[in-house]
């Protein structure tokens, strides 16, 4: 990043001292005000900074909560009650914690499929998806840890059901598991082992989303056209325009987590993670945050536990593969119409595999999770290869500019103000 | 630059450097040895894993009772005829993990069956009585076991295992100890 041309002047001495030192102005200068992005890019494009607003807000109220809480299995769960009950306003940053991982979550996915429909895991962004896969590992990581420390029947069952997960791996399995618990069974050194590393692993999220920050600022962001920036009539400066825009995603965004915050705390959570942790009785029905649905179902899909854990981490792996996946040259789903058709089809199937791992595992559920794991994997490994060698695409725009205001206009002098600011120094 | 010969020829800096890399390495995994052993069980969790005694005087024909050891449970099962006559009626090629009921419980004490309370596909507890055998259910993930406990229908890729026990006297057992 240090290598950044930038159009920063510094104003005054005590600036232009620190930039001859440290171009830290600079660099911010460079990739968040005069830095050019598409003038075309739509209210998915701030899903970015949303994701940067939650992961703050997990931090900040995560190290709050880490002042209050205990971290063993005699008193955790005690201690979570003392966050609700006795800790200054700790019923509310509990709260927005617990509904700050969803939220999380939801933005992600919103990202991810924008991402997907988009095209912008292609060439030259495959770096910049793969830290975002790495990114989402981390963040289930994290996610799964977190619902550990309460301690409630959920906690608890949840934590013996994947961490057993490992136990299927062949010769060494066991061991694996016993390492990971610290003893025989999921008890107090597996949940203080599982603290340390919850307060870890979001450091280490903060430092791969600036990986990512970083593979985006080399090729720029991708658009709604999928055409790259051609010449400054696409391009708008970073500020205000993006600034602006991402401002009013990010206020719109935190009205309804503080509306799941304040009016309906508990209702992504589950009731019997308000149980203490029993081991000798399993919840009635054991279901993962609403978020791990899709995978929990692809995990119970096959009658084989190998396999369906294979499953289960291959379809998020898969994700990492998609840039030599799809075969296809045209970036953007608005000019592939059968593309369009199957990503709305691969929407569903996610829809459908979170309501599945919902249900109970019996009957027709088993037998339409396979055929939504089946399409799941069809969707990367068979639709993506073959279909952009059979697609015929829609015509492409020439530029950006002509996308937005028409042929006319691009080829004229219809550029808004500030459009022209400094697209060549990007990256 | 004049003899090319001599820079094939192995040097003593290719030997430093080779030695030097190889002792760096030996450094590396023996550093790293401690940060991963002490994610093993510890010295106080493995003592408190010893053999626990039982007593099975109190547990009456038909009834199942549940303990700890090492954290996990077990089920011990004081069986009817009914129920040793039913998991022994079962060819064996029904069975997805094959063993026979004998193999499970020791000879003269047929009635005893000592197994893990966790289900084998992904730990949760199996409810008693439960499934159309009338042996386990597994309410997670829908595995069915027998009176035997082992594997019928559903995920569970093996049977309830048999933890190491063996009989003290004729109304009591040591777990943790092989027959």
């Amino acid at each position: 990043m240090s290598s950044h041309s930038t159009t920063y002047v510094p104003k005054n001495a005590a600036a232009k001292w620190l930039e001859s030192r440290l171009p830290i102005i600079g660099l911010v200068h460079s990739s968040f005000v005069a830095f050019p992005v598409p003038r075309n890019l739509t209210y998915f494009w701030t899903f970015g900074a949303i994701l940067m607003v939650m992961l703050v807000i997990q931090l900040v109220t995560g190290i709050v909560l880490a002042m209050h809480y205990t971290p063993h299995a005699d008193h955790a769960f005690t201690s979570v009650e003392h966050i609700m009950r006795n800790v200054e306003y700790g019923w509310l940053l509990r709260y927005m914690h617990a509904n700050g991982a969803s939220f999380f979550f939801i933005a992600v996915y919103i990202h991810i499929f924008r991402g997907l429909f988009y095209g912008s895991y292609k060439a030259p962004r495959e770096v910049l998806w793969i830290l975002g896969v790495i990114i989402l590992l981390l963040m289930m990581a994290t996610a799964f840890m977190g619902y550990v420390l309460p301690w409630g029947q959920m906690s608890f069952w949840g934590a013996t059901v994947i961490t057993n997960l490992f136990s299927v791996i062949p010769l060494v399995g066991d061991t694996i598991v016993s390492f990971l618990w610290g003893g025989y069974s999921v008890g107090n050194p597996t949940l203080n082992r599982f603290f340390s590393l919850h307060y870890l692993l979001p450091f280490m999220i903060l430092g791969v989303a600036m990986l990512h920050v970083w593979a985006l600022h080399v090729p720029g962001n991708n658009n709604p056209t999928g055409v790259p920036i051609k010449s400054g009539k696409d391009a708008v400066p970073f500020h205000p325009y993006m600034t602006v825009k991402d401002t009013f995603s990010i206020v719109c965004f935190l009205a309804v987590y503080a509306w799941f915050v304040f009016y309906l705390p508990n209702y992504l959570g589950h009731a019997d993670n308000y149980v203490p942790a029993n081991p000798s009785a399993t919840p009635a029905h054991i279901v993962p945050e609403w978020y791990f649905l899709p995978f929990y179902a692809i995990l119970r899909a096959v009658p084989d536990a190998l396999l369906g854990v294979i499953l289960m981490f291959a379809s998020i792996a898969v994700l990492a593969f998609l840039p030599w996946l799809d075969t296809s040259r045209v970036r953007s789903g608005s000019y592939r119409p059968v593309f369009k058709v199957l990503f709305w089809g691969f929407v569903v199937t996610c829809l459908m595999l979170g309501w599945l791992g919902s249900r109970p595992a019996e009957g027709i559920y088993v037998i339409l999770s396979q055929i939504f794991t089946f399409l799941y994997f069809a969707y990367f490994l068979i639709a993506m290869p073959l279909l952009g060698l059979l697609e015929k695409p829609l015509p492409l725009p020439n530029s950006i500019t002509e996308a937005v205001l028409g042929k006319k206009a691009a080829s004229g002098s219809g550029m808004p103000v500030g459009a022209a600011a400094e697209p060549q120094s990007k990256g | 630059m004049a003899e090319t010969t001599t820079a094939q020829e192995p040097t003593r800096r290719d030997f430093l450097f080779l030695a030097t890399g190889a002792v760096g390495a030996v450094g590396v995994a023996a550093a790293a040895w401690p940060f991963v052993a002490q994610l093993a069980p510890d010295a106080q969790t493995v003592a408190a894993g010893a053999p626990i005694e039982v007593d099975l005087a109190p547990i009456a024909e038909g009834q199942i009772v549940k303990m700890f050891w090492r954290g996990k449970l077990i089920f011990v099962r004081n069986r009817t005829p009914a129920e040793i006559e039913a998991a022994r009626a079962v060819p064996l090629d029904d069975l997805k993990d094959p063993e026979a009921d004998q193999a499970r419980v020791m000879e003269g004490r047929e009635n005893w069956l000592v197994i893990y309370g966790n289900c084998t596909h992904l730990g949760c507890v199996p409810l008693d009585f439960q499934g159309q055998y009338g042996g386990w259910f597994c309410p997670c993930h829908g595995s069915v076991f027998d009176t035997s406990g082992r594997i019928r229908q559903g995920p569970a890729p093996i049977n309830l295992p048999v933890p190491p026990y063996r009989f003290a006297t004729d109304t009591s057992i040591v777990i943790g100890e092989a027959a």
